[in-house]
């Protein structure tokens, strides 16, 4: 569904940006971009999305080419979930989802029926229904999250970007996210392409994985290969224990301890 | 209650609103005048005294003030969702204090700028509102691709700071009168004397009201950040050039034709939040009709509170909006 290959991309002297880096996210897809802090996943999402030009390499959506795309066509088509969402103003949870309408609707047209009847839909698929008439920043973090992947599903795109979306949630709301994830995913076969340096979420979700380490990718493939004692060391410089959790039903990874970084 | 009967009955209500305030205005005064003698064609205008306080003094003011008031308070709900900063005002980013060193210069030196009837300093002033206009963009967007509203509102700020220092500078070095006359204009003031300047900021203010008809729903998304936007479909660059350009305008011309008038494009945008929610599709076109309505009415108090005396309108808006934007800052906190 969306390709990128042999993406590049650099911010400036110093900073990792990506180097040569593909990926493939196929339609009904779960993948896991891995990485430590600063290895270049929400650049690379970014790309992925459209939103930061890749100085070479080509992302396409089912073969077409991304820059070619205007923004709102490319909207309908790719959805995105940030880690954190900030309002200035006080928007109830309903005018939040309605939002996501935005790719579908003309310069002066008004949402119809159709589109809160979407947007209702999106919400009682997050179990965040009740929620509508609320004002968004009194929302807790569990919940605010849950409204912006409604307002994400609204947009009706076939692809969903997460970054980091359970990264400021406590574990409660996490497994509760990933459930969401796991459920949109397999009912609506929703995309999705995640974010994050969470192992044991990437492991409980994903099905596929692509490591990423100072903006190339080291390794990717199925999350049953990719996830090992020797890939977490060369991610992360941390020696753990990686085994197959009965009651999880997945891999879970324990870091045990840090090892000196390779040069 | 659907969007659609929302903006429908906001609009509905709030334009009764300005136009009630807009037909009170003139018939209120130091002295009283009888509408029906206004309009009785039978004696001539020059003998009429109604109809020349109603033609020559009052409708003028009244205009002039809708006009100002309209352009504020729609520019301050267009920068705050730009800036998407609620402390926000059509002068953060130093419009107005271009426009007052363009009048300063205008007041203080022999320069004539008059054309078609609008006098030096309106043009000078707005003149000097683009010009400020112009650095505050071309310093957002030296580095890097886009705008940065950071960027935009610190070079905001520097400017205003910058320009004030020149004004002192200026005012120091001015004659006792010329000096008099800059801190009048500073006050705001709706004392326009004809139709001739409103005519001039009009049709610079109807095309930056073009544009705002066609930013609301996208200055909603811009306000959750520039990558959200983006990812639901916004042109984010496009939005934020056609937000910026058409707010400054829009606050240009109303400084020329009443000084910085202050408070105006910060309270109404608030106040109308609390009564219509934060939807700009509802609260864009609200703040613009509630805008007029108050500056009329201001205007009003400012011609009544101490006749015969006319008080600058401006003293007075700052007067009712100083407290309020306390109250409302320590809402905040």
């Amino acid at each position: 569904m969306l390709q990128a290959a042999d993406v590049s991309f650099v911010y400036g002297p110093g900073q990792a940006g990506l180097h040569g880096v593909s990926v493939d996210v196929p339609s009904g897809g779960l993948v896991g971009i891995l990485g430590p802090n600063g290895s270049g996943k929400t650049t690379l999402l970014r790309v992925l999305g459209g939103m930061l030009p890749a100085a070479s390499g080509r992302v396409t959506i089912d073969g077409r080419d991304l820059w070619r795309m205007s923004r709102r066509n490319l909207a309908r088509q790719i959805a995105v979930v940030p880690q954190e969402t900030r309002l200035s103003f006080e928007y109830s949870v309903l005018e939040v989802v309605l939002m996501g309408r935005y790719p579908h609707l003309g310069a002066f047209e008004l949402e119809s029926q159709d589109d809160v009847a979407i947007a209702r839909e999106a919400l009682a698929a997050t179990g965040t229904l009740a929620l509508e008439h609320r004002l968004f920043p009194t929302l807790s973090g569990g919940e605010k999250q849950r409204v912006v992947i409604a307002s994400a599903l609204a947009q009706s795109a076939g692809l969903m970007l997460l970054d980091e979306p359970t990264a400021a949630l406590d574990p409660g709301y996490q497994v509760e996210i990933a459930a969401l994830l796991r459920r949109l995913n397999a009912e609506r076969g929703v995309t999705m392409a995640i974010a994050t340096h969470d192992l044991n979420l990437a492991a409980g979700l994903c099905r596929q994985l692509v490591l990423l380490r100072e903006g190339r990718v080291i390794a990717s493939g199925p999350t049953a290969q990719v996830l090992t004692r020797e890939s977490v060391r060369a991610l992360y410089d941390v020696e753990a224990d990686v085994q197959y959790h009965e009651a999880a039903g997945h891999l879970t990874v324990v870091p045990l301890r840090r090892i000196r970084a390779r040069d | 209650m659907s969007l659609r009967r929302r903006v429908f009955f906001t609009v509905l209500l709030f334009g009764l609103m300005a136009v009630a305030a807009c037909v009170f205005a003139p018939m209120v005064g130091s002295a009283p005048i009888s509408l029906r003698r206004v309009f009785d064609r039978s004696v001539p205008f020059a003998d009429n005294t109604d109809a020349q306080i109603f033609f020559i003094s009052r409708l003028p003011r009244t205009l002039a003030a809708a006009l100002v008031g309209a352009a504020l308070a729609a520019s301050g709900v267009v920068f705050q969702a730009l800036l998407r900063n609620p402390l926000a005002t059509p002068f953060t980013l130093g419009v107005s204090a271009g426009a007052a060193l363009g009048a300063m210069l205008a007041i203080t030196f022999p320069i004539s700028l008059a054309f078609a009837g609008v006098a030096t300093v309106p043009i000078a002033s707005f003149a000097g509102a683009l010009g400020a206009v112009g650095v505050v963009y071309a310093l957002s967007t030296v580095r890097r691709h886009g705008l940065s509203t950071n960027v935009l509102l610190l070079a905001g700020i520097t400017l205003n700071a910058f320009f004030s220092s020149l004004i002192l500078f200026i005012q120091y070095l001015a004659d006792f009168s010329q000096t008099m006359r800059t801190v009048r204009w500073l006050m705001g003031d709706l004392d326009v004397g004809s139709y001739a300047p409103i005519l001039a900021a009009l049709p610079f203010t109807l095309l930056a009201f073009a544009v705002f008809a066609w930013l609301p729903r996208s200055l909603n998304l811009l306000t959750l950040g520039a990558d959200a936007a983006s990812a639901r479909g916004v042109d984010v660059l496009r939005t934020q050039r056609l937000a910026f350009f058409s707010a400054s305008l829009a606050t240009g011309a109303a400084v020329s034709l009443g000084g910085p008038v202050g408070f105006i494009g910060i309270i109404v945008p608030h106040l109308v939040r609390l009564l219509v929610g934060a939807d700009h599709r509802v609260v864009l076109p609200a703040s613009t009709l509630f805008g007029a309505a108050f500056l009329v009415l201001c205007d009003v108090a400012a011609r009544t509170l101490i006749a015969p005396m006319v008080l600058p309108v401006g003293i007075l808006t700052a007067m009712i909006g100083g407290p309020f934007f306390l109250w409302l800052l320590i809402r905040r906190g």
